[in-house]
């Protein structure tokens, strides 16, 4: 098997987890935010798939799985209270939700 | 013993008004003028068996406190305590007078914090531990801002918070003041102590003095008021309820100087006698700023919240000219203020309650309707001006004279204050009572007759016979 | 028995101010007038026992304390200022003065004002001036006297500002008020320099140690001269705080004339005079008394040629007399200075109270130029006022000829005056001749401008008092007052230059010269020839008429900047300065605060890029 080295796989991890950051906080709709929070969620995985491999342990890999329950959980009760929130407002729009400010 | 009972005894004397006017309504004010009155005979009646402490600060109780740091529960009176807890409780039964029908809603609460405050400010004038004294200089603030918030005219919480934090700020400097010099006592004597006798046998050096000095001076030049902190009261008398501003000018701004004498004077006076110019020349510029903002103004207790800036400036040139015949004057000034000031509010106040404006050009031609009121503004506004035969004449010119030999130049700028209240006090006294009429309002009501009597008989008195305020002050001040 | 009465002296009126005061609507005219005529009555009667008996006595002083009113601590003990009274041969003059003529003017008052409304107020106002005006000059300590200064300037501004429904009453009361204030405090300012320097305010405490302890011309003595010297110009409306006499007419006639013509305005000549231990020891402060006295004489009667309303032109002529009494002061010739005070009383308050006369005939009418022929409709009157005009002009035989002569005769050869002022003097008696000649050609010769008809007044009352003033201006001169143990105790520097002779008779003719004079030129007034008579409006005449243009100096110079600074700063700089904190605080707030708007993708941009800072502080 190629050796891949581990800076790679950490660019890939970055690039991944930058893209999904800008796509929470420039989209709009909050499902697309879900989405860009999914992306930031696997880039991380991929960044501890990446240093399991480079440590050649399998912590890696539970991480993975950890972070994969954990984002089934938050994506769960995030679209809950998405749904809850369209009922009330009427949109998906994130803006609407601003009245806690001073 | 006596003076706690008094203090306490009228903290809890306000709760019970607030009480009871939960079930009996007016019941409040009755409990408040029944226990001032209480109060002061009281007073009046302990002192006459211990008549030592109008000659020297005669200790009253002095018990531990908080014994970590040496703070002690210590309280003692002399004459100038005496004179001026005299004055608050004169002005007190006064306060509760004009309230009488001006406040109608949460009376409870407003007679509460009234007690509160004449509490605060008698633990004020007799307490020697310093902390006590930092303790009650802040309970005697909190109802008073209460009552100017709650009770005030239609800027009131602008006023409140203003006065709140002006104060708040200078009282901070004194607290880092007394902290710094009952460290200082530790680190000479080897304990901690607040206590003011104690503190009265260090020997600080100059330099410390100094800014030890200044923490304290800014905190009581800023109650006094002197310019240039002087701009909390115009607003906080503006718009305070009637009874707020007679307290506030009658003896709030009392205790700042009394703090003068007590602490800054005694406590520092190689660093007094050095500051001494700058604070005449303050004084100087007090009296003549005042008595011109007073000319500017058309809101009528504005105009008198300046000339109180002006007359107080009087008493601080007069404190640091270092001279018994000055130190008099400024007790005398002190007192007749005091009593001058609570009756030109008062009458603000009563024209008030009558045209529902303090605008002095909604004014005009009263006497013609209400010659007796107009006869009082007459002798209060003379007052103001120092006419002689009432007291402001003695306390000014007292001043003047024991001033002149150490300050002669300023004493003559402090002259041109004379010129000055004539002109804002015939200013005051012609727009609203002379001219032609514009309106007709009622005269004084028997309440209102008996409280600008009362202190227009003390003002004839003192003002005739000052040593009745004089003779313990003769040999005592060692100035 | 004597101190007592001494004592009791200002009690009188005092007693029936109260009354009056708290009594005020209750009472009915014949009530008010007969307690306060009443009272008055007593303090003259009780006035001349007094000087009866201290003429009688070894001492010639009388003096009593009251109580002890506050002391101050001198460098060697205590100073005390008590209430009480010092009578000698100088304050007995000015209290018969006081109380006789008051008494005298109350009388005619208590007639004049009966129908006015507020009557019980007025009167308590004149008695509260009597009050006040026997305590300054009883007061045997300047600071009592002081207090009986403030009195009486505090009385006139009541009295001025009587009928105080009218704007302009108002502003001439507080305009009095003000400037005699100027000179108050000027004088306030000499008390604490006086107690610097000889710790003391008792004034004969003061006479002894300032002869004692200062030399002539000291540096002390002329200052607390000069200042004494401001004070008694603002009291007595001499230039320049002179601007408030003429306006001071607004008030009732009677006041006029008690207060405005024969007692509060000669509250300075006699605070000088009593001063005048202090006086001698700074001769160059006589010098500027003499100057003061002598140009106030001359502008006054200048003014007076022009003025168009009677009772302006006898305060003119007051001021002008007053500055007669400067002079001679400043001259040295005390006597005759306090003396002059005496006769000019006299016949000044007749004049006032027979021009009330004609002016209530009149029906208020103040006007010269709508008066004329009044000789044959008010003959009673007429006489009168020509009894007080040659009194004033100071012909042969009168008092006012007496008085006025004893103060030229000293001038020419005085240390502190001199020929020039003598000249001075003798222009002002001219000018005094052609005013007066002028006032009586407009008012009662000539033809009737007026066309009300004549309200003769029936009461006999009110001629009582105005013969009695009448008689006393005419034989005033003969009482002759000894005011050699007051002035001679000191002795006044007397020059030994050799007088012309021909002083005495230039003296005795200027008036005469003057009513030649005026016979000619005013000849149209005097005329009934039908021609229609104006004031002149030329410049020249409106300049002279009002007062040499002062007030407006005055305006420009003082009132208006200081009216403009207070305006400007009426929000207070001091305050602005302060409450830039609270803006800056505010700023803050608002600027922090649209931070915190609520919108969750700022906030999480906000974690971004504190966690993108950490990282790069904890990396570097």
């Amino acid at each position: 098997m190629t050796h891949i080295p581990l800076e790679h796989v950490l660019f890939l991890s970055c690039i991944l987890f930058s893209i999904g950051f800008v796509g929470v906080i420039s989209r709009k709709n909050t499902l697309f935010m879900l989405m860009s929070l999914e992306v930031m969620l696997n880039a991380v995985g991929v960044a501890f798939i990446g240093a399991g491999s480079a440590w050649r342990q399998a912590d890696g890999q539970v991480m993975f799985i950890l972070i994969l329950t954990l984002a089934a959980a938050e994506v769960a009760v995030g679209l809950a209270l998405f749904i809850r929130m369209q009922r009330r407002y009427r949109s998906l729009d994130i803006d609407e939700l601003n009245e806690m400010r001073g | 013993m006596m003076l706690t009972i008094i203090i306490f005894g009228l903290l809890l004397c306000g709760g019970f008004a607030w009480f009871m006017e939960g079930i009996k309504q007016h019941s409040a004010r009755w409990i408040a003028l029944g226990s001032f009155i209480a109060f002061a005979l009281f007073f009046a009646f302990s002192l006459i068996n211990n008549p030592q402490s109008f000659n020297e600060l005669q200790l009253f109780v002095r018990i531990p406190w908080i014994s970590i740091f040496n703070i002690e529960y210590a309280l003692a009176l002399d004459h100038l305590s005496i004179t001026l807890i005299i004055l608050t409780f004169f002005l007190a039964i006064i306060c509760v007078l004009v309230s009488w029908q001006e406040i109608q809603d949460k009376c409870g609460f407003y007679y509460f914090n009234l007690l509160a405050s004449i509490a605060g400010i008698i633990g004020v004038f007799c307490a020697v531990d310093l902390f006590l004294f930092f303790f009650f200089w802040e309970v005697m603030l909190l109802p008073m801002t209460a009552i100017i918030a709650i009770w005030g005219h239609e800027n009131r919480h602008f006023a409140a918070i203003k006065f709140f934090i002006f104060t708040q700020v200078s009282s901070l400097l004194m607290l880092v003041a007394i902290i710094a010099t009952a460290y200082f006592h530790a680190h000479q004597t080897g304990s901690l102590s607040f206590y003011y006798q104690d503190w009265l046998q260090l020997d600080i050096p100059l330099h410390l003095a100094s800014y030890l000095m200044l923490g304290f001076f800014i905190a009581f030049a800023v109650k006094l008021p002197s310019v240039p902190v002087h701009s909390w009261l115009p607003d906080a008398h503006t718009q305070a309820p009637t009874a707020g501003s007679v307290l506030l000018a009658g003896v709030l701004l009392k205790t700042g100087a009394y703090g003068l004498i007590r602490f800054v004077i005694f406590l520092f006076p190689q660093a007094s006698q050095n500051f001494a110019p700058i604070a005449g020349v303050l004084a100087v510029v007090s009296i003549l700023y005042g008595a011109k903002m007073a000319f500017a103004q058309t809101d009528f207790k504005r105009l008198v919240a300046y000339s109180s800036i002006s007359h107080m400036g009087f008493v601080m040139l007069a404190l640091f000219a270092f001279n018994t015949v000055a130190y008099q004057g400024a007790i005398v000034t002190m007192v007749a203020h005091g009593l001058s000031s609570a009756a030109l509010f008062s009458l603000a106040g009563m024209v008030y309650n009558r045209i529902h404006s303090r605008s002095l050009n909604d004014m005009g031609g009263f006497w013609q309707s209400a010659p007796r009121m107009g006869g009082f503004a007459l002798a209060f506004a003379g007052a103001a001006f120092g006419l002689p035969g009432l007291a402001n004449f003695i306390g000014e010119f007292m001043s003047l004279v024991g001033a002149y030999p150490r300050y002669p130049i300023l004493v003559i700028l402090a002259a041109f204050g004379l010129i000055g209240s004539a002109i804002y006090g015939m200013v005051l006294f012609q727009t609203s009572f002379q001219g032609s009429a514009t309106q007709n309002i009622a005269d004084l009501s028997m309440r209102e007759l008996m409280i600008s009597g009362s202190l227009l008989l003390l003002l004839l008195i003192i003002g005739l016979y000052p040593n009745l305020l004089l003779q313990y002050s003769m040999g005592a001040s060692s100035l | 028995m004597s101190t007592t009465m001494l004592a009791a002296l200002p009690f009188y009126p005092l007693v029936s101010f109260l009354l009056l005061i708290t009594l005020a609507k209750r009472l009915s005219w014949q009530q008010a007038s007969l307690l306060s005529v009443g009272a008055m009555a007593l303090s003259a009667l009780s006035s001349g026992i007094l000087v009866y008996q201290l003429s009688q006595s070894d001492t010639h002083v009388l003096t009593v304390h009251l109580w002890s009113w506050f002391s101050l601590k001198n460098s060697t003990g205590i100073a005390d200022v008590n209430f009480a009274f010092y009578l000698d041969a100088l304050s007995s003059v000015m209290i018969c003065v006081v109380t006789g003529i008051g008494f005298l003017i109350h009388l005619f008052a208590a007639v004049y004002m009966k129908n006015d409304e507020n009557f019980s107020r007025f009167m308590a106002y004149m008695n509260l001036f009597i009050v006040a005006m026997l305590i300054l000059v009883l007061a045997d300590n300047l600071v009592l006297l002081y207090l009986g200064w403030e009195g009486v300037g505090l009385c006139s501004f009541l009295l001025i500002g009587f009928w105080y429904q009218e704007k302009d009453n108002v502003l001439a009361a507080r305009k009095a008020f003000i400037v005699t204030r100027i000179g108050d405090t000027a004088m306030a300012i000499g008390l604490f320099m006086l107690f610097k320097s000889l710790g003391q305010l008792n004034i004969v405490d003061v006479t002894q140690a300032a002869q004692a302890s200062w030399q002539v011309g000291s540096n002390d003595a002329y200052w607390i001269a000069l200042l004494l010297l401001g004070g008694a110009v603002g009291k007595s409306a001499q230039l320049p705080l002179q601007t408030w006499l003429p306006d001071a007419m607004a008030g009732p006639t009677p006041v006029s004339a008690l207060i405005h013509a024969a007692t509060m305005v000669t509250a300075g000549v006699y605070l000088i005079a009593r001063m005048h231990g202090v006086f001698l020891l700074a001769p160059e402060v006589m010098q500027y008394v003499a100057w003061v006295g002598a140009s106030t004489l001359l502008l006054a009667g200048v003014a007076a040629l022009v003025q168009t309303d009677i009772k302006r032109v006898l305060a003119y002529s007051t001021m002008s007399q007053i500055g007669y009494m400067m002079l001679a002061l400043g001259a040295g010739a005390w006597s005759a200075g306090v003396f002059h005070l005496m006769t000019h009383a006299f016949f000044k308050a007749l004049l006032f109270l027979t021009a009330g006369s004609v002016i209530l005939a009149l029906h208020h009418q103040q006007n010269l130029f709508k008066m004329g022929g009044l000789l044959k409709k008010l003959p009673v009157e007429s006489t009168l006022f020509i009894i007080g005009l040659i009194c004033l002009m100071a012909l042969p035989g009168t008092s006012g000829f007496f008085s006025k002569e004893a103060i030229i005769a000293q001038l020419w050869s005085s240390p502190t005056a001199g020929q020039s002022l003598w000249w001075c003097a003798i222009l002002g008696a001219l000018l005094t001749s052609i005013y007066s000649c002028r006032l009586f050609f407009l008012a009662f010769l000539g033809g009737q401008r007026f066309d009300t008809k004549l309200h003769i007044e029936k009461s006999k009352l009110l001629r009582i008092s105005l013969i009695a003033l009448a008689i006393l201006s005419l034989l005033g001169g003969l009482i002759s007052l000894d005011l050699q143990a007051v002035f001679t105790a000191i002795p006044t520097p007397v020059s030994t230059v050799n007088e012309p002779h021909w002083l005495h008779t230039v003296a005795i003719i200027t008036p005469f010269i003057g009513i030649a004079f005026s016979w000619f030129y005013f000849a149209r007034y005097r005329v009934n020839d039908g021609a229609e008579i104006k004031a002149s409006q030329s410049k020249l005449s409106q300049f002279l008429r009002s007062g040499l243009g002062f007030d407006t100096l005055y305006q420009w110079l003082l009132i208006k900047p200081y009216c403009f600074i207070a305006q400007f700063n009426r929000r207070d700089i001091v305050d602005q300065v302060i409450m830039l904190n609270a803006w800056y605080v505010r700023l803050w707030h608002d600027t922090l605060s649209t931070s915190q708007n609520g919108s969750l993708r700022w906030y999480a941009a906000a974690f971004g890029l504190a966690i993108v800072c950490l990282v790069g502080v904890v990396t570097l």
